[in-house]
């Protein structure tokens, strides 16, 4: 891999390796007891880690001309490993999470076993790793391919790719020590949000400069969810974790927010990064990858314009839906609640057009386990957004909100939508990207489709019961007035559920495993093929890097 | 101007009504404005083509 890039693109890395380990060093020297210091340990580890593998490939002949022919796909070759490899770790610590609720001894009396510290690393670990490096690295594929452009340069895709990986890192390391701003899905603290600023504002700059260069006249649809994608999570991110820390050498800071401003700046974030992060990403995978697959263009061009513009404008004024019954001012609340509703029809409009897409090609759908993953992936964005409008309704909150129903929701949408999108996506790129005619074992799919589908479906279901009877529990009066049950009734209710739910979990990680040794041994077939010289000879130089960083 | 609450209140009931119309107004024109179809047309086509390299 080092060996596909120019002696001053080598440079470059050492140099930026070298910045950053200085920075790993200055955090532990500050942080002395704080845990900072653990961090800045980590962060130097990266950076000597990387540099012995820059150095090692340093003295290798620089890469031919030739290169600037083809598209440049080692990011995102090590990109999908690193998303698979997420989504095995982050689905485990989900089945353990949902395990602790029916099973609390679970934590083997580990302060880091707690719910409370391993509950984000589950939701960062799937969100962030596992979803985040599935888009970085399609958009990488899809950017290159719509715009008929190589990307610009060699070195800011792996700045981006890494540095974001070390984000990860750095935020799940810091949850098991107890490093948290309790912001959901914004707990990394300031010192890693503020690196999150620069590998992200990397990242927009490498879309702009291949737009630029771009050959095709018009910017197809699958960038504009990709770029509203990276803008509006930069634009979030930086706004939600404004914070001042009470040392440089501390990892403790406060957000510039209080009160109920910064419950309605939290959920403003909040929910547009299920807006922006979960869903424009993935529909730009979607608006490429479906139609690839299916073999038939997107059924309506126009609708998906349209589309786009009213879920971008309508998202950016639901946030407000979390904070019903609240101290935030009623008409603040109804704003959010309007759009939520709004939003059915942008958001049907996309799962209507994808399904539309598949008119003329169901046998496909049939016979063909990486597409139906597609298939279903629409389906489940189409309930879960009713499901989400529905939800944001006052009344109908007053009954879901707090309760199991939400993480149901939730669910309906990660595992049903981005999940399968996500995994239908990789199994339609991963040939592509290690040359070969298809995956390795086509069975292997189908089982995962199962999988995933009926864990998907026992999880929903699961946490629907569990959430509609707690929310009928807690508002449950007796004839004096006061609550029939007591708060341990209604966690007593649950448990049969919660097992369920595990249950559930632990189909759809049986799932992502499946999924990580069938695209372990696609690689490892290209590279076998490679070794024995059955293909041309500027292809095994590819695949031999691109294991190398897989294993 | 004191610039509180109550105003921007005004402002989103007002304005936010009105930003939000003539937006939405102006990417219907764009998205089934007739010479634009062609456009479209070979944009969703193109991702069709598989010649897997960049164009020179």
């Amino acid at each position: 891999m080092v060996s596909q890039l120019t002696t001053s693109e080598r440079q470059y890395a050492l140099v930026t390796l070298l910045l950053l380990g200085l920075g790993g060093l200055a955090m532990a020297a500050m942080g002395r007891g704080d845990p900072i210091a653990v961090h800045g340990y980590i962060v130097l580890l990266f950076a000597i880690g990387l540099s012995f593998v820059v150095m090692a490939g340093y003295y290798a002949p620089e890469p031919d001309k030739e290169r600037l022919s083809r598209y440049y796909d080692d990011p995102t070759r090590v990109g999908i490993v690193l998303s698979i490899a997420w989504a095995v770790v982050g689905m485990f610590v989900g089945v353990w999470v949902a395990a602790l609720l029916a099973w609390p001894d679970l934590t083997f009396d580990q302060a880091w076993a707690s719910f409370g510290r391993l509950r984000p690393v589950h939701t960062s670990g799937v969100i962030f790793g596992f979803g985040g490096n599935a888009l970085i690295a399609t958009s990488f594929h899809v950017l290159q391919r719509t715009t008929r452009a190589r990307l610009p340069g060699q070195f800011a895709p792996w700045f981006v790719l890494l540095g974001y990986n070390l984000f990860c890192v750095v935020a799940a390391s810091g949850y098991l020590i107890g490093v948290t701003q309790s912001k959901e899905y914004a707990e990394p603290e300031w010192y890693a949000d503020i690196w999150l600023v620069v590998v992200w504002v990397t990242y927009f700059l490498i879309y702009l400069r291949t737009l630029a260069r771009r050959k095709e006249p018009h910017i197809y649809v699958a960038n504009w969810y990709y770029m509203a994608f990276i803008l509006v999570v930069a634009m979030l991110h930086i706004v939600n974790n404004i914070a001042v820390p009470i040392s440089w050498g501390s990892a403790k800071s406060y957000s510039v927010y209080s009160g109920v401003q910064d419950a309605m700046v939290q959920w403003w974030y909040g929910h547009n990064a299920v807006a922006f992060f979960l869903t424009a990403g993935f529909l730009g995978m979607m608006y490429y990858y479906m139609p690839k697959r299916a073999g038939r263009p997107i059924f309506s061009y126009r609708l998906s314009i349209i589309s786009f513009w009213g879920i971008t404008f309508f998202y950016m004024w639901a946030g407000s839906h979390h904070l019903h019954y609240t101290a935030l001012p009623q008409w603040v609340q109804t704003l959010g609640m309007t759009f939520s509703v709004m939003l059915l029809v942008p958001s049907w409009a996309s799962a209507g057009n994808a399904l539309a897409t598949l008119n003329g090609a169901w046998h496909k759908v049939r016979d063909d386990a990486t597409l139906r993953f597609m298939m279903v992936a629409a389906v489940f964005y189409g309930l879960s957004t009713f499901e989400g409008s529905f939800m944001a309704i006052r009344p109908v909150n007053s009954l879901s909100h707090y309760t199991d129903w939400t993480v149901g929701h939730v669910h309906a949408g990660a595992l049903g939508w981005v999940a399968m999108i996500t995994f239908g996506s990789i199994y339609a790129l991963v040939p592509w990207m290690w040359k070969r005619e298809a995956m390795y074992s086509p069975k292997l799919i189908e089982v995962h489709f199962w999988l995933a589908l009926s864990g998907t479906i026992v999880y929903v279901f699961a946490m629907w019961n569990s959430g509609i009877i707690q929310g009928l529990m807690w508002r449950t009066y007796n004839e004096s007035g006061s609550l029939t049950y007591s708060f341990i009734d209604s966690l007593v209710a649950m448990h049969p559920y919660y097992i369920a739910r595990a249950f559930g979990g632990l189909l759809f990680l049986l799932g992502a495993i499946v999924a990580a040794y069938n695209v372990w041994m696609t690689i490892r077939q290209s590279k076998l093929e490679a070794a024995q010289g059955k293909e041309d000879a500027d292809i095994p130089l590819f695949a031999r890097d691109a294991v190398q960083a897989g294993e | 101007m004191d610039f509180d609450h109550d105003t921007l209140v005004a402002l989103s009931k007002s304005w936010g009504l009105f930003y939000l119309l003539a937006m939405s107004a102006a990417v219907m024109v764009y998205a089934l404005w007739p010479s634009n179809r062609k456009r479209f047309t070979h944009a969703k086509m193109s991702i069709l083509d598989n010649d897997d390299k960049p164009l020179e």
